[in-house]
């Protein structure tokens, strides 16, 4: 199939950028570099989604799958920012280390 | 016999009395507060008074009877019947118990009487004539009632007023403790007196005539003639009879001052005069005498009681007159006498001469109530003394007390033509007759100590110098009348009182016996009664002798007392003083019971006593201790073992929580870095599983 671009590609692509979702995620202390770490994790995915719908049959079950992700990860930005937003009216700070009042 | 002659007003008799002793207890405080000491007097003799009207009425009536059917019966309702025993409150008077009522109301009316002069100081006026009333009520009770259970209800009464009124004066501790000493020496009486009961009841059970009522007794006496004794099922040989009567003679001995239970009666003279002459001398100590004359049909039946009933008589007439000799005390010496004379009845009764037995007890009841009323009015007039020695010459000071005293003294004595002489020569003659020399003798003797000490009392008391005190020889004066006329009416009937009974020899005017003769009509009481000798001659050579006796016993008293000729003093040093220590002690009879009954008694109950508290309450103690140390040792299983699991669940809880808790760190970092961990250890795990 065109360009010599196999399925292959795709997922180290998609490894790639989840693995830099993860270290943003995991290593980010700003809740807002934390949300955009979580994005890359959820574009990962998507990408394997569409890389498995076109080499897997040309179905449409993984675009769809794509579709609901992408709201999905809209629904969460909006959610996850209210929460950042409240966090910042309480503590001054967005930084997650901070709000740790629920420590045991 | 057994054709009653129903009346109704036998219970008034009793009624009466009763009715003035709950007026007295219920209201007497209050009465006396506001009518003053009369209305007292009024109600508490007026009621006895009117008794005593309706036994004379009655015993007019009576002797219009024939003799064969003198017997009225006052049936009020059934007490209870149990058992088998089925018995009526109802009271009978036949001759017997007629002679004890006219004796019962009329010296106790009397006596009532002369207690308004005597008591008249003493605050407790209302509660004195209580008792009185209620007194002469259970001894109305005792004599009217029908059967032995009511009879024995009265018997107890009059010992219970009796106990009350000897502590009257209740503040001094020996005259509550002579009260106590009379209750209890009665108690040992009574208990015999009641097996007799039980026993007599289960014996007429047996043989299918189970009553109590006493003349249906007498009916069915003669069928347990030969009847063994049967005790809870113990068979033995002995009759019946015989210890039924054995039993009811110690009863006797208890109520009636007999050997060897009359220790109480000199003691129960701490109480009031008047309650010595009616209670314990006049009436309730001839209750024993009453009940053996009453039941003679079943004493007649048993030679062997009769026998020691007429030792126990004689030897207590002679034992206790012998006492008299030596007391001090005015009321004592009388004690002592009522003692004896009550054995001259006894020892009467013993040989069956149950008439003269009762006409001694008529005539003792005149002549000692005078005795013990003008020893009263001595009394009084000292102003509460009662040793003789301080005493002397109140014949001129108290003429009235003195005369009556005379005659009543003649009359003990058994001086003719006074009473005693009637009633006491008959009993000593029918002491030879019936053939109980032994008996006699003691009387004989007795009869002769009797004067003595009754001189004795009369010449110290009466006679020579005054030995009292300036005040007291101020003070001495006639007594008032209440006490003046009732002394007059029993010096006269102690001086014509015996005139009922004349002895054989002198003349055969003899209506007290006859009067008395259907109650002592049984054939066994006939047969011994009329034993004997019957010759006049004999009896008026007996007679003659007891005649000397008693002058003898005079003379000498004379001679000690009035003439001083002979030193009394120097009698009481024969022999080194011993007889005289032992008489003057009283034989140390008190001091022998003390030793022998009241101290190892006492110290039963004090090694009792230590036993209860050293080793019952050790026992218990000892429990207590383990129970203690027991609940201890469960306490510390519960403190340490069960409180210990609660405490170590709840520890064990806080600690695992305490450390679990650290993994909460609130960092989102360290929560995705534990959840990336568990992921590269799943992947790891599985990827290591596969290979």
């Amino acid at each position: 199939m065109g360009g010599g671009i196999t399925l292959n590609d795709f997922l180290v692509l998609s490894l790639i950028i989840f693995s830099l979702g993860l270290v943003t995620v995991l290593t980010r202390r700003n809740a807002i570099g934390i949300l955009m770490g979580v994005e890359l994790i959820l574009n990962s995915a998507n990408i394997n989604y569409l890389a498995f719908a076109y080499y897997g049959g040309g179905k449409y079950d993984g675009q769809i799958f794509a579709i609901f992700v992408i709201m999905l990860a809209a629904a969460e930005a909006v959610i996850g920012l209210a929460v950042v937003l409240a966090i910042y009216q309480n503590f001054k700070t967005i930084d997650v280390d901070a709000a740790e009042t629920l420590r045991g | 016999m057994d054709h009653p002659i129903a009346v109704s007003f036998i219970r008034l008799i009793v009624a009466l009395p009763l009715l003035g002793a709950a007026i007295n207890f219920i209201a007497g405080a209050w009465l006396q507060k506001t009518f003053g000491k009369r209305a007292i007097s009024l109600i508490g003799c007026g009621v006895v008074i009117a008794a005593f009207i309706l036994a004379v009425r009655a015993f007019i009536a009576m002797l219009a009877i024939p003799p064969e059917n003198r017997f009225m019966l006052d049936d009020l309702w059934k007490w209870f019947d149990v058992g088998g025993l089925s018995l009526d409150i109802a009271f009978w008077l036949d001759p017997l118990s007629m002679v004890m009522t006219l004796i019962v109301t009329g010296v106790g009316g009397l006596i009532h009487i002369y207690s308004i002069g005597y008591m008249h100081d003493d605050d407790a006026y209302w509660r004195f004539f209580g008792w009185l009333n209620l007194f002469t009520f259970a001894m109305l009770v005792l004599v009217l009632g029908d059967n032995l259970w009511l009879m024995f209800v009265g018997w107890e009464g009059v010992g219970l007023c009796s106990f009350a009124l000897i502590g009257f004066w209740y503040k001094v501790t020996a005259n509550t403790t002579a009260g106590n000493k009379a209750f209890i020496v009665n108690r040992i009486g009574d208990l015999a007196f009641v097996i007799a009961l039980f026993s007599l009841f289960a014996g007429l059970q047996s043989i299918g005539h189970a009553t109590l009522v006493t003349r249906e007794i007498a009916r069915y006496a003669p069928l347990l003639a030969g009847v063994p004794l049967n005790l809870a099922g113990y068979q033995s040989a002995y009759p019946l009879v015989g210890f039924v009567t054995l039993l009811m003679f110690i009863g006797a001995t208890g109520k009636s001052a007999q050997i060897p239970l009359y220790v109480w009666l000199p003691d129960a003279m701490a109480g009031p005069t008047p309650v010595s002459a009616l209670i314990h001398a006049a009436t309730m100590v001839t209750a024993g005498v009453y009940m053996v004359a009453r039941l003679n049909f079943l004493f007649s039946m048993s030679p062997f009681t009769m026998e020691v009933i007429a030792l126990v008589g004689g030897l207590t007439a002679l034992f206790a007159a012998t006492i008299g000799v030596a007391q001090n005390d005015i009321k004592k010496v009388l004690a002592y006498s009522t003692v004896s004379q009550l054995g001259y009845m006894f020892a009467a009764l013993g040989v069956g001469a149950y008439a003269a037995a009762v006409f001694h007890l008529m005539t003792h009841a005149f002549f000692k109530a005078c005795l013990f009323l003008g020893a009263g009015s001595v009394i009084h007039a000292m102003g509460g003394e009662q040793d003789m020695r301080k005493m002397g010459g109140l014949r001129h000071k108290m003429p009235v007390t003195f005369v009556t005293f005379m005659a009543a003294t003649l009359a003990i004595s058994g001086v003719p033509p006074f009473a005693g002489f009637m009633s006491k020569d008959e009993i000593i003659w029918q002491a030879t007759s019936h053939g109980h020399p032994v008996v006699w003798a003691m009387l004989l003797i007795g009869a002769g100590i009797t004067v003595f000490y009754m001189f004795r009392q009369v010449y110290m008391t009466f006679f020579g110098e005054f030995r009292g005190t300036h005040e007291q020889e101020h003070h001495v004066h006639e007594s008032p009348p209440s006490i003046a006329y009732v002394l007059i009416a029993l010096g006269a009937l102690s001086v014509v009182g015996g005139f009922v009974m004349i002895p054989e020899f002198i003349g055969t005017f003899k209506p007290f016996e006859a009067f008395l003769d259907p109650v002592f009509s049984s054939e066994v009481t006939r047969r011994i009664t009329e034993a004997g000798i019957h010759s006049h001659a004999t009896e008026a050579a007996f007679g003659f002798v007891t005649f000397t006796i008693v002058l003898i016993g005079w003379l000498v008293s004379d001679l000690m007392y009035r003439q001083h000729k002979l030193d009394p003093a120097r009698f009481s040093q024969m022999l080194d003083g011993v007889p005289y220590e032992w008489v003057y002690n009283k034989y140390y009879v008190d001091e022998f019971y003390n030793r022998v009954i009241i101290q190892p008694y006492m110290f039963a109950t004090r090694a009792l006593a230590w036993f209860d508290s050293n080793i019952i309450d050790g026992v218990v103690n000892l429990a207590a201790s383990i129970i203690v140390f027991l609940s201890w040792l469960s306490g510390l299983f519960d403190h340490y073992v069960v409180d210990g699991l609660v405490n170590f669940a709840s520890n064990l809880t806080l600690d695992v929580g305490g450390r679990l808790r650290r993994l909460e760190t609130g960092s989102i970092n360290g929560y995705l870095y534990g959840l990336l961990a568990a992921v590269m250890l799943i992947l790891l795990v599985r990827a290591v599983a596969r290979a």
